[in-house]
């Protein structure tokens, strides 16, 4: 367990920067990280559009967090050296989470978060998963919409997600503070946290105004495209 | 007749340094504005709800007594209303400050054994709410004090939720993060002990002798 601590430590900080290149091999996975794994950017490389001091304390202050205390949570339990999905999942325990599945869901869900974004993202998707939109949504202005609402009504901490099943179904969801989609049979391909500590230092009150700007300068569609191609494997 | 939103007892800046005036002012001609006007859309089609008054609506959340189209909305921006205008009055001036006295001084005393335990029940409860919501002392049916959090904009009122201890608050603290994030960011239980600073305990003590005759005030 040491030894694979070791290797996933040294292949974070060396991996620690880079963007690898995505494309089309495989989907971007989380990894068995029971380690803070950092953005795939630069702090600031979100800018205008999300602040560097938002990254700071978002991914070095509350992101840390969640990580530090759950490897305290599950250190000398049956969880010590599982991967991380399988301690969100265990941690779930059907329904009745454990006080584990705050912490692991919410490390799970911010990295998954930070690999949805890109600098100069937004945009449109292309190819079969921009036509799944069309088909399941009516139209991308109308899937913009609704994602966009369903960040809004989630009252409260949490989030909104956007789902793919095997069949390459797209539906939407939006889940309170730390569930995801994961734990309800889904498969997630986006998401946006719609806590308010996403937002409040950039646009305060106004999750409508950071919802529209994560939908038109931040999504990382190769990612996205990724994702819901692996979701049909 | 709408709800409105009521002013508050003091200057934006008067809570500082402890709560600070930006926070104070979107805090509350944004946020709780917008709990009244929300509250104010969903109650127009339903005058007799409207009618029972801001603390009988959160009395009757999670009753039949609420439409089933309008009772999420009712219990976010009704209960948001509530909390909100109470949270206000429940806060002053750090020089008023002086601590529990008198009456709510000795149920604290029987209730928790001491002050300084109470407050670290409470402040147990306030940073341990995960996720929204909000941490309470407050007066149980029996006539003791307890203290609980709540999710979201629930509150202690809400008796015929699941889940809720069913009191009338005395004291209350916000711990949704747009209450603290702009000065505090992350460092809840920062926010949590600079709050103690600022507590109406004169109020606190006015609301405990209502609450042990039951009455909830506003």
């Amino acid at each position: 367990m040491a030894l694979s601590m070791k290797i996933q430590a040294s292949s974070l900080i060396a991996g620690q920067r880079r963007v690898r290149p995505m494309t089309g091999r495989r989907a971007v996975v989380i990894k068995a990280a029971l380690e803070l794994k950092a953005p795939p950017y630069a702090l600031d490389a979100l800018e205008p559009h999300m602040s560097k001091q938002t990254l700071e304390f978002h991914w070095g202050k509350h992101h840390r967090a969640y990580v530090d205390n759950m490897n305290k949570q599950i250190a000398g339990t049956p969880l010590d050296g599982k991967s991380l999905e399988e301690v969100v999942l265990a941690s779930w325990n059907g329904g009745s989470p454990t006080p584990v599945f705050n912490n692991a869901a919410q490390v799970w869900n911010h990295t998954f978060f930070w690999e949805s974004m890109k600098p100069n993202g937004g945009g449109a998707p292309t190819g079969k998963l921009a036509e799944a939109i069309v088909r399941d949504f009516g139209s991308f202005e109308k899937f913009k919409e609704e994602f966009k609402s369903a960040g809004l009504t989630q009252f409260g901490s949490g989030w909104a997600w956007l789902n793919a099943d095997k069949s390459g179904q797209l539906s939407l969801s939006k889940t309170p503070n730390a569930v995801t989609p994961v734990v309800e049979g889904k498969t997630p391909i986006l998401t946006v946290d719609v806590w308010e500590h996403a937002y409040y230092i950039d646009v305060q009150n106004r999750r409508p105004d950071y919802l529209t700007t994560f939908i038109e300068k931040l999504i990382n569609w190769d990612v996205v495209a990724e994702r819901y191609a692996a979701a049909q494997k | 007749m709408a709800f409105e939103l009521p002013a508050l007892p003091y200057d934006y800046g008067t809570l500082e340094p402890h709560v600070d005036s930006q926070t104070m002012l979107i805090h509350h001609t944004k946020h709780h504005q917008a709990y009244v006007n929300n509250l104010n859309a969903a109650l127009d089609k339903f005058p007799e709800l409207k009618d029972l008054g801001l603390i009988d609506i959160n009395k009757v959340v999670g009753t039949d007594k609420v439409p089933g189209d309008v009772a999420t909305t009712i219990r976010n921006n009704g209960g948001g209303h509530y909390n909100h205008t109470f949270f206000w009055k429940v806060m002053t001036n750090p020089s008023n400050t002086n601590g529990p006295s008198g009456a709510v001084k000795e149920a604290i005393e029987a209730a928790f054994g001491s002050v300084d335990e109470m407050k670290a029940k409470f402040n147990a409860a306030a940073a341990g709410r995960f996720g929204s919501g909000w941490a309470w002392l407050g007066v149980k049916e029996d006539g003791s004090l307890a203290i609980t959090s709540t999710p979201n904009q629930d509150n202690p009122l809400m008796a015929s939720l699941p889940d809720t201890t069913s009191m009338v608050p005395i004291l209350g603290l916000d711990v949704w993060e747009h209450a603290y994030y702009l000065k505090y960011q992350n460092r809840r239980p920062e926010y949590i002990a600079a709050w103690w600073n600022v507590v109406n305990w004169e109020q606190v003590a006015v609301n405990f002798d209502a609450a042990k005759t039951g009455t909830v005030l506003l």
